[in-house]
């Protein structure tokens, strides 16, 4: 029982309080890249939250190995090569199972690699001594909640479009805006309280 | 020996991954048509964007999708299009190479509103105040195109506005997109008379701003003998599958806004010709008259 409420915990606060995006600020790359249509955009959530699940979950192993061979200064390169080799599989597997979507997604797709909720997520279990089931839980919340800020971004940008608003706010100003304003919404989580 | 551990577990490691990827490259391939690589040697491999898609490899998809021309890449030239066109299977296109073209000859002959001395951008300039420049069409001369161009065929010429060298021109228009102002056109490189000037506005206006603008009178329309040259939205504009290449309008411009820009000397020729002309005209047209009138008579 205790389990499953540290895990609701776990997931509540990556969705909502610790947003990846909007409360730490990783990954904004994409956030701000690939929010211009609402399909992208969905892509892009699910494709981060799968590379982040699979990228918890393997570098939680090689943790392992880490710290057996008394390497956890190595964490940084080690998690960066394991998240450069997801996300090279992620696009072969993309190129040949949705090609519409390996399109859609284009150079955005291979920036995963960099994309800093990825890697933060590697080491934010590390630090928080997850064990492996927490750490999986973390990635995969972490990228829904990450699915959840891009596509609510996204639909907002998509009515933007039709808003009036003074020509040097056009694009990414407003934009930024937006995003900021949004992060502030996201703010009100901060005080759940679970349990 | 912790180095020696450090410098194993990540070969291991590598060697896994590279393992996995290379067996997962096997089961996901996806086949490509051998025309798409073929296609892209024959492009400029400049990445320019000129053709419209993300990097060659884009337009070499897009030729071979039959959603671009084979002539798509003009950095390439005429003779890889005809290449591509051999790998398509298809005719070469015919058609003249283009190269970009810089309608303004204001630069510094244009008056300052102000001093700007921020970020030497065009676009940024351009934000302050409507940019630092009196005419609101005149070339800004901070080299945005410049920036812009890979071929390095765009600088600033001695008046302050950029210019394009033609031989070095590939007509991929980065230079355009660059420019605020949208100076930037693509001529024919055969032809050597332009317009110098992209001021819409108006008479007085336009000759206020700038001691090179075209200030819309339209003489040039009327020395035009081939119907070539017309005032559009209040500056010339030629029309270059007419135009061929008399100068007649370069000499008669009192603004000095088309190129190759006449002298003075080649003006006061041009004037005591045509005065010439007239005059003769004139004698004629008086003989004609008074032959009609003794015309009647005769009867």
């Amino acid at each position: 029982m205790e389990q499953i409420t540290n895990l609701l915990a776990i997931t509540l606060g990556a969705v909502l309080a610790n947003n990846f995006i909007f409360s730490q600020f990783l990954g904004i790359c994409p956030f701000l890249g690939v929010s211009k249509k609402v399909d992208t955009a969905v892509g892009m959530g699910v494709a981060v939250t799968f590379v982040m699940g699979l990228a918890s979950a393997i570098t939680w192993l090689v943790n392992l190995l880490l710290v057996q061979l008394g390497l956890e200064y190595m964490q940084t390169v080690a998690f960066i090569l394991v998240i450069a080799s997801l996300v090279q599989f992620i696009e072969m597997f993309l190129q040949k199972a949705m090609p519409t979507l390996y399109t859609a997604l284009g150079v955005y797709l291979p920036l995963i690699t960099t994309n800093c909720a990825v890697l933060g997520v590697a080491l934010l279990n590390i630090q928080n001594n997850y064990n492996f089931i927490e750490s999986v839980v973390y990635g995969i919340t972490g990228g829904l909640g990450f699915l959840l800020a891009i596509v609510l971004f996204a639909s907002i940008r998509e009515r933007l479009v039709f808003a009036e608003y003074p020509k040097a706010f056009e694009g990414f100003p407003i934009a930024l805006i937006t995003a900021g304003l949004m992060a502030l919404a996201f703010m009100g989580f901060s005080g759940l309280k679970i349990w | 020996m912790n180095i020696a551990y450090a410098v194993i577990l990540l070969g291991v490691l590598g060697a896994l991954f590279g393992l996995i990827l290379a067996i997962a490259s096997k089961i996901f391939e996806v086949k490509k048509d051998p025309r798409e690589e073929a296609i892209l040697s024959h492009l400029a491999g400049a990445n320019c964007g000129g053709c419209g898609y993300p990097g060659c490899g884009g337009c070499a998809a897009a030729i071979l999708a039959g959603d671009a021309p084979v002539n798509a890449c003009a950095p390439a030239g005429p003779e890889n299009a005809a290449a591509i066109a051999e790998i398509m299977g298809m005719a070469a296109p015919t058609g003249e190479r283009q190269v970009a073209f810089v309608r303004c000859n204001g630069g510094t002959n244009a008056k300052k509103r102000f001093e700007y001395v921020g970020v030497k951008d065009c676009i940024s300039a351009t934000k302050v105040a409507a940019g630092p420049l009196e005419c609101d069409f005149g070339c800004l001369g901070f080299g945005s195109c410049v920036a812009a161009c890979q071929f390095g065929a765009m600088s600033i010429g001695p008046n302050g506005a950029a210019v394009v060298d033609p031989e070095k021109c590939t007509a991929c228009m980065a230079c355009a997109k660059a420019c605020p102002r949208h100076l930037i056109t693509s001529v024919p490189v055969s032809k050597k008379v332009h317009v110098l000037c992209a001021n819409q506005e108006k008479g007085k206006a336009a000759m206020s701003v700038c001691s090179n603008s075209c200030i819309g009178c339209g003489l040039c329309q009327k020395e035009c003998k081939k119907d070539a040259i017309h005032v559009v939205n209040g500056v010339a504009v030629i029309d270059y599958d007419k135009c061929v290449g008399c100068k007649l309008c370069t000499k008669v411009c009192p603004r000095d806004a088309i190129s190759p820009v006449a002298t003075a000397e080649e003006k006061e020729k041009y004037k005591a010709i045509k005065k010439a002309q007239a005059e003769k005209a004139k004698a004629a047209a008086e003989a004609a008259a008074k032959a009609a009138a003794e015309a009647p008579k005769a009867e």
